[in-house]
């Protein structure tokens, strides 16, 4: 394994250094054009005309009985083209919705493809062997001059997207203010729809029309979760995509009964659940985390605030607290409180005396923030919600650890630093 | 006789296709319906290798709950994950269709399953496995008999639950505001679709299955605008294309499966041609200034 | 003006209720008595479709609750009817008029069972109620859009309920139809019924409605019409949001942020 690692990444195999370029190349342009597909809420045209193109890649070997790559592509291209034509076509002109027009020219398209190509192979046409080889794909096995081809169109692919950037970003984001602008819309819909139809046709070497769709969709979502920045997301979409087709392709020279595409749409698929679990941004992993830890600090402001609220009680005779009087007050665990206060010790928010717990005086400052937060957004509700004063207790609890300095100041300015609140509490402020 | 019995089961296969298609169609959900039918594949190989058949019961099952677990999936990436839900589709059934074909090749020496079976079907094999039952069935293809069973299921499920499924399709906010559970019959609906699917599937493999369940459903709703009227129509124009599929492949000396969407194919574009020619026809009438008063 | 009355109907408690993760509604708390025609009024994105799906359960409150017959709404579906936007739904589904009213005769205990020639009976009653029976088996693909919005009229006409939840059901009919449909809901109400209407409208509101809910993401007034009709009522309904509580909204929804501890 490792030895074929070694051989693999030394490129002494000029073969090896070839189809890793041409995996490259490929990856990138179908992530990027894929990015502008997902973007656009078109993400499953890419998964029409993959499975599209079959029919064309037949007819054309039929006609031309060569399997010249550009033969099959021209063919793959054109049918592609038609494909997005009919479902475009469907949708206007009838009341189909979108997903059954997509399924049914789908379908009916590669049922085509699947007629025909079986036609062939029983035809006992010498020269038909590698047809299947569009259904999943298989970079590996490729002629060099295949690969050039490929790769060609993938650079073409890219410089076409660098130079037509910003009307393409236009269009995907608000066509209507495009519009607006005087935009060449339509032309640039239809550059759009040829270079969908171009990363397919060309896609579909390394991972086949069934699983084209992955190329296009997968590396864009992974992207999305990383960044919002539409330049990084197309490059990094790129580079996920680029690096599974590396390994998928890898995977098939150290195995060669192994089909390519299906293990690219793997590992892709593996590689961008690690960016959807774990963005710093946006991974839904680390929201739970910072649910968890948002809780926590709830529950800290919440204990201090209780102290607070029990030496206000007694006039600030009484300080400090043992474990039964705060549960008395306040409605929670004794071993959620416990914690609690272990963890506000660490802070250096409270102390422990014997039995008892007193707030120091950091802790007091926040514990008197959360009481005075909590009594503003109470004077708040009833003058300006006009609520009834028993009904603006439960809001207040959580609206004390959401309001941050600003917004408290904010509040003290049009509430006009009230003295009281509905319950006639008083409003403790910081510089009392 | 072998023609009989391979029109027979598309006709069958068709017939199961095309109530359930309907339900997709008008839901506006027919891509969960080719998701659901690529993502049984790794289903049926893993249930195939432990048992090694296709038609226990336990197959069945298994491989049914993959169809499940891809509809679970997709939800989870589209609510929880906040991913948008065509994306969510075309990641979900590639990962898991992939899975599916990796396994093939890597087994291929233990399963007499091919990826030639997975992309359309051995129907034209249906005729030579006859059922192994001890009792007078036996001298028909197992095949027939499973999907007559099933069509028979689908109709008496259709049948006993048509209010709920109706309600669930048009307004499934007043559905949930009168207390039917929504989802409850969404996912019996995607049970169904994905048994379906899993008994479909030596006859017309795991792709060409959705031009069963999409195409005559689409073809029928062109067509009428009373739901038992689609439904009727839908089997009446899977069954035509079956027949006409057959000879049409039987003259080409290709895939059955394909022919048949091909036919299905060609019966949309018919219809679909039809109802634009007579719905200008239509207009004139209406932008009629005499008739419209 | 908020009017809290003995003995409601529907009790709307302390509701806050978020769309997206970002708060639409704020503190909702008012109550309705049986018998009354109410307006729920507001400008554009002040939340009264929100605040009638959310007395219907449709959507999941951040905090506070419901009572409907001093009970959770779960547990009295049948004795609420719901009229969705009409927008709500696509109107190519093949069905006719006939099959979308006879949904209101759905009963959970035999969803089963065919509808009964008396549910057909209470269909056809109800379709005639707003003028519709010559339209029953008319397709609703068909039917001009005030047509179709007395379909979904008469879908909950044939519930047979006390208390009927209306989402715009003046939004796309003509004139005429309004003042026929407003006659119907007027009836209804003397009959004893309970009925809630989200209206657009303010010029014709204070004409139509017997009590005023006005909205605007926090809630404005809930009172007998007549009281509603001052300007500082108006004023605050339509003169923009409150700014601290816009900001407040976008922190919550920016850093997720739980309203409920």
């Amino acid at each position: 394994m490792l030895e074929t690692l070694k051989e693999f990444f030394s490129f002494t195999d000029a073969n090896v250094t070839f189809v890793m370029i041409g995996s490259i190349l490929i990856g990138a342009s179908s992530a990027v054009v894929g990015c502008f597909s997902v973007l656009r809420k078109r993400a499953l045209i890419g998964d029409v005309i993959s499975h599209s193109v079959l029919p064309g890649i037949c007819i054309a070997f039929l006609l031309f009985n060569s399997k010249n790559p550009f033969v099959l592509l021209g063919g793959a291209f054109l049918s592609g083209w038609l494909s997005i034509i009919w479902v475009d076509y469907i949708e206007r002109n009838s009341n189909i919705k979108s997903d059954a027009a997509i399924g049914i020219v789908l379908s009916v398209f590669f049922g085509a493809g699947i007629l025909i190509l079986t036609v062939i192979q029983h035809s006992g046409n010498a020269a038909q062997s590698g047809l299947d080889h569009f259904i999943f794909g298989n970079i590996a096995s490729m002629l060099r001059q295949d690969l050039y081809v490929l790769s060609g169109m993938s650079l073409f692919l890219l410089i076409i997207i660098l130079l037509f950037y910003k009307p393409f970003v236009y269009i995907s984001f608000d066509r209507n203010y495009a519009v607006s602008l005087g935009m060449p819309v339509r032309f640039y819909d239809f550059m759009l729809s040829s270079i969908t139809v171009l990363a397919v046709t060309v896609g579909i070497q390394a991972v086949g029309v069934v699983l084209m769709s992955a190329l296009l969709i997968t590396p864009a979502v992974a992207a999305r979760f990383l960044t919002s920045k539409l330049n990084y997301m197309l490059l990094i979409a790129a580079l996920i995509s680029s690096v599974c087709c590396i390994i998928g392709t890898f995977i098939s020279y150290t195995a060669p009964s192994m089909p390519t595409g299906p293990w690219i749409i793997v590992v892709l698929m593996l590689l961008s659940m690690l960016a959807v679990f774990f963005s710093p941004s946006r991974g839904i992993l680390i929201n739970k985390w910072r649910q968890q830890k948002n809780y926590r600090k709830i529950l800290e402001e919440n204990v201090l605030k209780l102290l607070f609220q029990l030496c206000e009680k007694t006039g600030f005779k009484e300080q400090e607290w043992n474990i039964s009087q705060m549960l008395d007050k306040r409605n929670m665990g004794e071993q959620q409180l416990k914690q609690t206060l272990r963890r506000l010790e660490k802070k250096g928010l409270v102390e422990k005396k014997s039995a008892e717990w007193t707030a120091t005086v950091n802790g007091v400052i926040i514990g008197k923030r959360m009481v005075r937060l909590h009594r503003l957004w109470e004077v708040y509700l009833t003058q300006y919600l006009k609520l009834p004063s028993d009904h603006v207790h439960e809001t207040a609890e959580a609206m004390e650890h959401i309001l941050n300095p600003e917004l408290e100041a904010q509040l003290e300015t049009i509430l006009n630093k009230p003295e009281f609140d509905p319950h006639n509490s008083k409003i403790p402020y910081q510089d009392e | 006789m072998n023609a009989f019995w391979i029109i027979l089961t598309a006709s069958l296969v068709s017939i199961c296709c095309g109530i359930l298609g309907c339900f997709l169609v008008l839901r506006k959900i027919s891509m969960i319906g080719d998701a659901i039918s690529h993502s049984v594949l790794p289903g049926i190989v893993i249930a195939f290798l432990i048992s090694g058949s296709l038609s226990s019961v336990l197959v069945i099952i298994g491989a049914s709950l993959m169809g499940l677990i891809c509809t679970f999936l997709i939800e989870f990436f589209h609510r929880t994950v906040k991913i948008q839900s065509d994306a969510a589709i075309g990641m979900v059934f590639t990962f898991l269709f992939a899975v599916g074909v990796i396994l093939i090749t890597a087994y291929t020496g233990n399963i007499d399953l091919d990826v030639d079976c997975v992309l359309h079907g051995e129907i034209a094999y249906v005729p030579l496995d006859l059922a192994e039952t001890g009792t007078f069935l036996d001298s028909f293809p197992t095949q027939p008999i499973i999907l007559s069973i099933l069509s028979l299921l689908i109709l008496i499920f259709v049948f006993i639950g048509y209010k709920p499924l109706f309600l669930t399709s048009f307004d499934p906010e007043y559905a949930i505001a009168i207390g039917i559970s929504t989802s409850l019959w969404h996912y019996l609906l995607m049970a169904a679709v994905s048994v379906t699917t899993v008994l479909s599937f030596e006859s017309v493999g795991a792709i060409l299955v959705v031009a069963f369940l999409i195409v005559p459903a689409s073809t029928a709703y062109l067509l009428t605008d009373k739901l038992k009227l689609m439904i009727l129509l839908s089997c009446v124009f899977g069954i035509l294309s079956s027949i006409l599929g057959y000879y049409l492949a039987a003259y080409l000396d290709g895939s059955i499966a394909g022919a048949i969407s091909v036919m299905m194919g060609i019966n949309f574009a018919i219809v679909f041609a039809y109802t634009k020619i007579s719905s200008k026809k239509l207009q004139k009438i209406k932008s009629d200034p005499a008739l419209n008063s | 003006m908020i009017k809290q009355v003995p003995n409601p109907l529907i009790e709307v408690h302390d509701l806050t209720v978020s769309y997206h993760t970002k708060p639409v509604l704020w503190n909702i708390d008012f109550s309705i008595s049986k018998g009354q025609l109410v307006g729920i009024i507001g400008p554009n994105g002040a939340g009264k479709s929100t605040l009638l799906k959310s007395i219907m359960g449709l959507i999941e409150p951040q905090s506070g609750y419901v009572k409907i017959f001093d009970k959770n709404i779960d547990e009295i579906r049948d004795r609420v009817s719901y009229v969705p936007q009409r927008e709500s739904v696509d109107w190519d589904f093949p069905a006719s008029a006939l099959d979308v009213v006879l949904m209101g005769r759905y009963s959970r205990k035999s969803w089963f069972k065919r509808y009964t020639k008396l549910d057909r009976e209470i269909a056809f009653e109800s379709l005639d109620k707003v003028n519709m029976k010559a339209f029953a088996n008319r397709q609703i693909s068909q039917l001009s859009g005030g047509q179709q919005q007395r379909v979904f009229l008469a879908r909950a006409l044939a519930q047979q309920t006390e208390l009927y939840l209306m989402d715009e059901p003046f939004a796309g009919v003509d004139a005429s139809t309004e003042e026929s449909i407003l006659q119907l809901l007027i009836k209804m109400t003397k009959e004893g019924k309970t009925i809630l209407v989200v209206h657009h409208d303010l010029q014709t509101a204070f004409k139509y409605f017997d009590w005023m809910v006005m909205l605007n993401t926090s809630l404005i007034a809930s009172c007998p019409s007549a009281d509603a009709m001052t300007e500082e009522v108006i004023q605050n309904t339509y003169g923009g949001k409150l700014p601290l509580l816009s900001t407040i909204s976008n922190l919550i929804k920016q850093k997720n942020l739980p309203i409920r501890e």
